[in-house]
């Protein structure tokens, strides 16, 4: 049974090359079948092999298949092969789980699209890239998978390709992630030049034996591996491509801007975890990035309106939670909370979608209002999404972020400062969730909703919906792929405080945003709050920086150079050749005396030479 | 003898289709694809001779007597790495004389007399092992491609033909002078005159001398590769050309450059060629990144192709001079994956031109609504020109820097920025012209032919990327020897 791995990946491939081979002309109802079907089969073939695998004892829980050899030169040989362990198994769940449900989804969400097929084919390709990635043995194939999810990432925010401003959306977010790949890249020729292989498994374990601790080059490699991890997983300082790439579809933002793709620096980082163990300044260094992270996408969420933009901070925010928790050394933590965000936030981007598409693309939540009556399904679903983000107890977030945070506050000095960061952020959670719920689906109906969804929109949010709550239920045992991190039992009154973080939080929103928003508009009133706002509004105002720093002295220097300078140099040879051609064409004058003066005068030149030489 | 017909039959099959135009409008081209299935035939059963991977060094030879007073003989010789190369041009060839099938309307005869010349003319370059006679090959190259340029070539064809035959030429002169001064200083030492390969593989060469004419040899190759600084006349041939020209230039004719360093600079001056290896990489990286910013303020759609060209050739550079097995073997597979994808990138331009009688990017957009089919093949050969893995271009350039990494960490990290800039221009490709709202004008999209081209394009491309050991194992025994050579005879 094992040995059908292969296929999970290969089933959505397969999808993608149907669907692109049809060119468009398949019938339309067979689209999603193929589309749907295809990710469907992979998601069930992963359920069976997570039971085979899950029936053998926790060290036997690894299975290698090697599918051809895929290149070699000299000393340096990779394989096209998949490695499976607890850590890829629970990825590879939560990537055809999740994908499938978005998949079914994305059936009623783009079937009055002209260009269905193309989004289905993009779809699959996505879950293939991605499939690639968690399965891969060695380094150069997960950086295969890695690109892979890139380009259809690029491929699926410029869907909607006849407005420029998709596909400016579409090319930021490849060209922003393309830097952190390329630090990638460059750690793995360190990888390979230092320690002779890219096998992921290979290469850490002869890390641990030749590298010391803390010493300069794991410290380099898990730097350059880092600089990958930001930028796939949107956290500082790459973060900025995130928010516009909510320009795609919003399945797309379900599946790939918050469930799977945006965690892969996340899995990256877990799975060569070992290598960041021996870099601890490397992983003080994640830590702080996850926390700073957190706080700043957590205020910029609060002043967005439109709601997938609140929805794409806020999951750049719980993205800064798993790299705090990777940070402190709460490997399994990490992946726990990787699962939940992935149900909970592809529910709330679905949810979204549903009240998107019943407003006819309305997306500004000022402008939505009472839904909570005329979208009733969505509604409760939503609520229960927003219950599992806020991390209210008894939902799937509430457990796996209080075991982030209480790890944070036991990991040494910097302890209680990640902790009180990661407690702040959670009331911020609070804080934006309600706005968020408040503004959009209570009060008074700005825009007419219409429920046109039927069961394809409907299911997917109801199986999201019970994930959320009772996936904190179903946590995998991780051991023996990423060590144990044994939970020290800390002080009661800290672990209350951290549960009652959301509390306040919600308790603040409902405050301001309890009779509309009147009171938030007053306290826009406050000196320095309208700078403020905008400041978070922009993210920081980080794209403002970025555009002066590169984008602009780049677009300069290249307008500057169009007509490329080195050219001139070969242009200046022809204008002297020209120029010399212009002096000599006056002693042509057909008169027979100055030729005859020329001739003597250079015989008496050459003979004088010759005398006096 | 094989390798003998492989050269006569573009060559005779370019002689008659001079009189055959005579005969019928079509029967050039249909000959002229008739030659090159001769020839692939060839070909492939050099492969099949061959096996998976080659066991011995040579796998065929012809040796010749032809000018014996100046020990210049008629000797061609196969090894994996011609062999790779001499299937890439006759793939292309293929290519080159389907994409003028509709484009070239005057004087059929005469343009593919040329194109079979100019392929001809390549693959005696691929097969010599005498120095005079490479450089026979090399000149009977280059004014076959002149003629192409200058005669079917679009609005300002003079200049760039008159531009390409004179930095060739000037090149080609320096490789003279350094052929004769190293054939002569080894006839000082040891009284033999001889232009053969391996007799002056043995040549005994204080390292002055070996320096000086090592850099003959660089600079004639480095200009037709192109590298910075001689590669101005790239982006006028490139952009002037007919597209089945554009097509060799890219596809093949900037290899022969290539393959000039891997075949004669390195194993001949192994020693001068490694002291000069910090220069010539970061000639490359340099190359790279120029190039690259280059191709990103370009309009004109064929120019910009012309100058991501450049950028690619510079990690073959980087790579060949890196001198370990990944760089080496990710030079070679640069080349060939550059080959094809340059070629079809240059008969997508090619295509749009025809259909919309501009190369000005300023002028399209939307077109994928227009003709889908092109959008998403310019989409797939973007995609592989930047550097996606799972396509060919990847494994070359991820080997080439992998490789020169352990050689010189700094001018690698400098060159992998290339990578950053590699999506700039080739997305801001398909936003331009593809992406958009679309203008409300008719486009005829890709038929039977073009798109039976272009998946056998693709086919290769992916091919390359997903199995490229099976290219690899052709040009491993020979990079053995690269190495070993540099190893012993480096300083």
């Amino acid at each position: 049974m094992l040995n059908l791995l292969w296929l999970v990946p290969f089933m959505p491939l397969a999808g993608f090359l149907i669907l692109t081979a049809s060119e468009g002309r398949l019938p339309r109802a067979y689209v999603p079948w193929i589309g749907a079907g295809s990710v469907g089969l992979s998601a069930a073939l992963a359920a069976s092999l997570a039971f085979e695998l899950l029936a053998l004892a926790p060290e036997a829980r690894v299975f290698r298949q090697t599918l051809w050899h895929w290149m070699a030169a000299g000393d340096f040989g990779v394989d096209f092969a998949f490695y499976l362990d607890a850590l890829s198994l629970n990825m590879l769940l939560v990537v055809t789980g999740v994908g499938f449900l978005i998949h079914v989804y994305s059936a009623g969400y783009m079937a009055d699209d002209p260009s269905m097929a193309r989004f289905f084919a993009y779809m699959n390709l996505f879950v293939f890239a991605m499939l690639i990635l968690v399965l891969a043995d060695n380094l150069p194939l997960l950086y295969l998978g890695w690109e892979g999810v890139g380009l259809c990432s690029y491929l699926l925010i410029g869907f909607w390709y006849e407005k420029p401003e998709n596909g400016y959306a579409a090319r930021k977010a490849f060209v922003v992630t393309r830097v952190g790949d390329t630090a990638m890249a460059l750690g793995l020729f360190l990888m390979f030049s230092q320690l002779g292989t890219l096998d992921i498994q290979e290469a850490m374990a002869r890390a641990s034996t030749q590298w010391p601790a803390g010493s300069a080059l794991p410290t380099a490699a898990a730097l350059l591996l880092l600089g990958g991890a930001v930028g796939k997983s949107a956290q500082l300082p790459l973060q900025v491509w995130l928010p516009d790439a909510m320009a795609g579809p919003t399945p797309i933002s379900a599946l790939i801007h918050a469930a799977t793709m945006v965690t892969a620096g996340v899995y990256l980082i877990a799975r060569t975890h070992a290598l960041f163990a021996l870099a601890p300044e490397v992983q003080t260094l994640v830590a702080a990035i996850g926390a700073i992270t957190l706080l700043m996408s957590g205020f910029s969420a609060l002043t967005q309106t439109d709601i997938k933009r609140i929805l794409a901070y806020s999951t750049i925010s719980q993205i800064g939670y798993m790299f705090l928790a990777l940070g402190v050394g709460a490997w399994s933590a990490a992946i726990f909370h990787l699962t939940t965000h992935a149900f909970f936030k592809a529910l709330l981007f679905l949810g979204a979608g549903a009240v998107i598409l019943s407003l006819h693309h309305e997306q500004d939540i000022f402008r939505m209002g009472g839904l909570r009556r005329s979208l009733p399904l969505v509604f409760w679903t939503f609520i229960v999404g927003l219950a599992a983000l806020v991390a209210l107890p008894f939902t799937s977030g509430y457990y796996s972020k209080h075991e982030i945070l209480l790890s944070a506050y036991g990991s040494g000095a910097a302890g209680p400062w990640l902790w009180a960061a990661g407690t702040a952020g959670a009331i911020l959670t609070g804080l934006y969730s309600t706005r968020l719920l408040l503004v959009a689906f209570f009060g008074t109906e700005r825009t007419q909703a219409h429920s046109h969804y039927g069961s394809n929109i409907g299911v997917p949010l109801v199986v999201l919906a019970i994930l959320s709550l009772a996936g904190g239920l179903a946590k995998l045992p991780l051991f023996p792929a990423l060590p144990e991190t044994g939970t020290e039992e800390t002080g009661g009154s800290i672990g209350l405080a951290t549960t009652a973080a959301p509390f306040l939080g919600v308790a603040i929103g409902y405050l301001v945003y309890r009779t509309g928003t009147a009171s938030a508009e007053a306290l826009l009133q406050l000196p320095g709050a309208e700078t403020l706002r905008r400041l978070w509004f922009s993210g920081w105002g980080m794209d403002w920086v970025y555009d002066r720093l590169f984008v602009f002295p780049f677009i300069a220097l290249a307008r500057l150079n169009k007509g490329d300078a080195v050219d001139r140099l070969y242009q200046g040879i022809v204008a002297l050749t020209r120029l010399g051609h212009c002096m000599l064409v006056p002693t042509q004058t057909g008169q027979l005396r100055r030729y005859a003066a020329g001739m003597l005068f250079g015989a008496a030149l050459i003979l004088a030479l010759g005398v006096w030489s | 003898m094989i390798l003998l017909w492989l050269i006569l039959v573009p060559f005779i099959g370019g002689l008659l289709s001079l009189p055959a135009r005579r005969w019928r409008d079509y029967a050039p081209r249909w000959l002229a694809l008739a030659a090159l299935a001769v020839d692939a035939v060839l070909v492939l059963t050099l492969f099949a001779d061959t096996g998976a991977a080659p066991k011995t060094d040579w796998l065929a030879q012809v040796d010749w007597a032809w000018i014996p007073r100046f020990g210049i003989r008629f000797h061609l010789a196969l090894d994996g790495l011609s062999l790779l190369l001499v299937g890439l041009t006759v793939f292309l060839g293929f290519a080159a004389v389907l994409c003028s099938w509709t484009e070239i309307r005057e004087r059929q005869g005469f343009f593919h007399f040329n194109l079979l010349w100019t392929l001809a003319g390549v693959i005696g370059v691929f097969l010599a092992l005498d120095l005079f006679l490479f450089f026979f090959f090399w000149e009977v190259m280059l004014i076959p491609m002149y003629l192409l340029i200058g005669i079917w070539g679009h609005e300002n064809r003079a200049y760039a033909a008159m531009k390409f035959f004179i930095f060739t030429q000037v090149s080609g002169l320096l490789m003279l002078i350094a052929i004769l001064a190293l054939v002569f200083l080894h006839y000082q030492t040891t009284r033999s005159l001889s232009f053969d390969y391996f007799e002056l593989l043995e040549a005994d060469l204080y390292p002055g001398a070996a320096r000086w004419i090592m850099l003959g040899f660089f600079v004639a190759f480095t200009v037709k590769l192109p590298a910075i600084p001689f590669h101005t006349w790239l982006p006028d041939a490139h952009t002037q050309a007919p597209t089945g020209g554009s097509v060799l230039l890219a596809g093949v004719l900037l290899k022969t450059g290539a393959y000039g360093l891997l075949r004669f600079v390195i194993p001949l001056f192994p020693g001068a060629a490694q002291d000069f290896a910090p220069v010539a990489m970061t000639l490359g990286a340099v190359s790279i990144l120029y190039a690259a910013k280059l191709a990103f303020a370009q309009t004109d759609i064929k120019r910009l192709i012309a100058y991501t060209s450049i950028s690619h050739m510079g990690f073959v550079l980087l790579g060949v001079f890196a001198g370990n097995a990944q760089a080496l073997q990710g030079a070679v597979m640069t080349m060939l994956a550059h080959g094809v994808s340059a070629a079809a990138l240059f008969m997508v331009a090619g295509a749009l031109q025809e259909r919309l009688h501009t190369r000005d990017m300023d002028k399209m957009g939307g077109l994928w609504t227009l003709a889908p089919r092109i959008g998403a093949i310019t989409l797939f050969f973007s995609v592989a020109a930047l550097g996606m893995p799972g396509l060919g271009n990847f494994v070359g350039e991820f080997l080439v820097l992998l490789g020169s990494f352990r050689v010189d960490t700094a001018i690698t990290a400098f060159a992998a920025i290339g990578l950053i800039l590699a999506p700039v221009y080739a997305l801001y490709v398909m936003q331009r012209a593809f992406h958009g709202p679309a203008s409300p004008c008719e486009v005829r999209d890709f038929g039977i032919r073009e798109m039976g081209m272009m998946l056998c394009l693709i086919a290769a491309t992916a091919w390359m990327g997903l199995h490229p050991q099976s290219m690899l194992a052709y040009t491993d025994a020979r990079v053995n020897g690269l190495t070993r050579t540099l190893a012993q005879r480096g300083p």
